[in-house]
């Protein structure tokens, strides 16, 4: 089993995200620069957060268009494992890998603080780990998290449960002061149409210690790990 | 024969008809949340500037060749399709202006 973190210029959660990976759970992962490409196949990638291209445009618009871009596109394609957190979250709608965009937050402000996310989705890939409804906290860091999408788009990610997280209250109850960004039905984590590739706001890398102040976000890499283990 | 030192430079030339100065403005769609303009509208306010409405929009200078104002405009289009404009939010108007 191998993971990739990919890093374009102005990623900064990449260490972040290798250190969960191979000190954390023991697992091969790479660090690679988007220049260089892909020089394998990999069991699961991830794209970390941070600024690529310094936000410039819309944030992600610019990685989502680079060379590296269409390998991983590829990657998913085959049904491989994509996970884009933060800055790769945007940087996934871009690409159009998940439908909608994480755009300017209903407060046009930098937030950096801990949510409580329920899970809506604990059938796939990257939440088998956690049960449905269960409500966890993680951390996020972003100007450019609210997300939005067509009413069709919206309609479709809800009947088709690829709607993996939403911002609620302790209790897990989805009230407006529980949707810190004013994402469209408290939406932070979506799903492809196939299952296989996931963008989320919040960094579960943030809060894979309890040191840090929660284990919570363990759960997400601990499902794709397991995920690639079954599927072999 | 070959001769170190000497070196033959082709210049070719392509004609691509002619230039075109694009302008290119990309707004939200109707309706869309503009917290940014929101705020500045409020800062306005607080200068004594009443407003009734503000938008917001990011424009884009381009020049380029192009065969006619045709191509100019569909090669723009295809710029806004492919990176300067996110259909799910924005909306885009190209004036082809020289």
């Amino acid at each position: 089993m191998r993971f990739a973190v990919i890093q374009f210029g102005g990623s900064n959660c990449d260490y972040d995200v290798h250190y969960v990976i191979s000190e954390i759970f023991g697992v091969d992962c790479d660090l690679l620069w988007y220049k260089d490409g892909l020089p394998r196949s990999y069991d699961a990638i991830i794209i970390p957060g941070g600024f690529s291209y310094g936000d410039y445009l819309r944030a992600g618009a610019i990685a989502a268009r680079t060379p590296v871009m269409t390998e991983i596109i590829e990657h998913a394609r085959v049904g491989r494992l994509v996970l884009g957190i933060c800055n790769g979250a945007q940087i996934l709608a871009e690409s159009g890998l998940v439908p909608g965009i994480f755009t300017i937050n209903r407060y046009p402000k930098f937030i950096c603080r801990w949510v409580n996310l329920r899970v809506e989705n604990a059938d796939t890939p990257f939440t088998r780990a956690y049960c449905e409804g269960q409500v966890i906290r993680i951390p996020i860091a972003h100007k450019e998290g609210r997300y939005v999408a067509g009413e069709d788009a919206l309609k479709t990610l809800e009947a088709t449960g690829r709607v993996s997280f939403r911002f609620c209250t302790p209790g897990g109850e989805l009230l407006p002061g529980a949707n810190p960004n004013g994402s469209a039905n408290h939406i932070t984590g979506v799903l492809n149409s196939q299952g296989n590739v996931m963008a989320m706001m919040p960094h579960p890398e943030r809060a894979s210690e309890e040191v840090l102040g929660s284990s919570d976000g363990k759960g997400i890499f601990s499902s794709i790990i397991r995920h690639v283990e079954e599927k072999g | 024969m070959y001769t170190a030192g000497l070196q033959k430079r082709y210049l070719i030339e392509v004609t691509t008809g002619m230039k075109f100065l694009v302008k290119i403005t990309i707004s939200l769609k109707e309706g869309m949340l503009d917290p940014e303009a929101t705020a500045i509208r409020h800062a306005l306010a607080n200068l004594g500037f009443e407003t009734e409405e503000l938008r917001s929009a990011k424009v884009f200078f381009i020049r380029l060749d192009a065969e006619s104002e045709g191509a100019a405009r569909e090669l723009a289009t295809g710029m806004c399709e492919r990176l300067l404009a996110n259909p799910v939010i924005h909306s885009y108007e190209i004036e082809v202006l020289q």
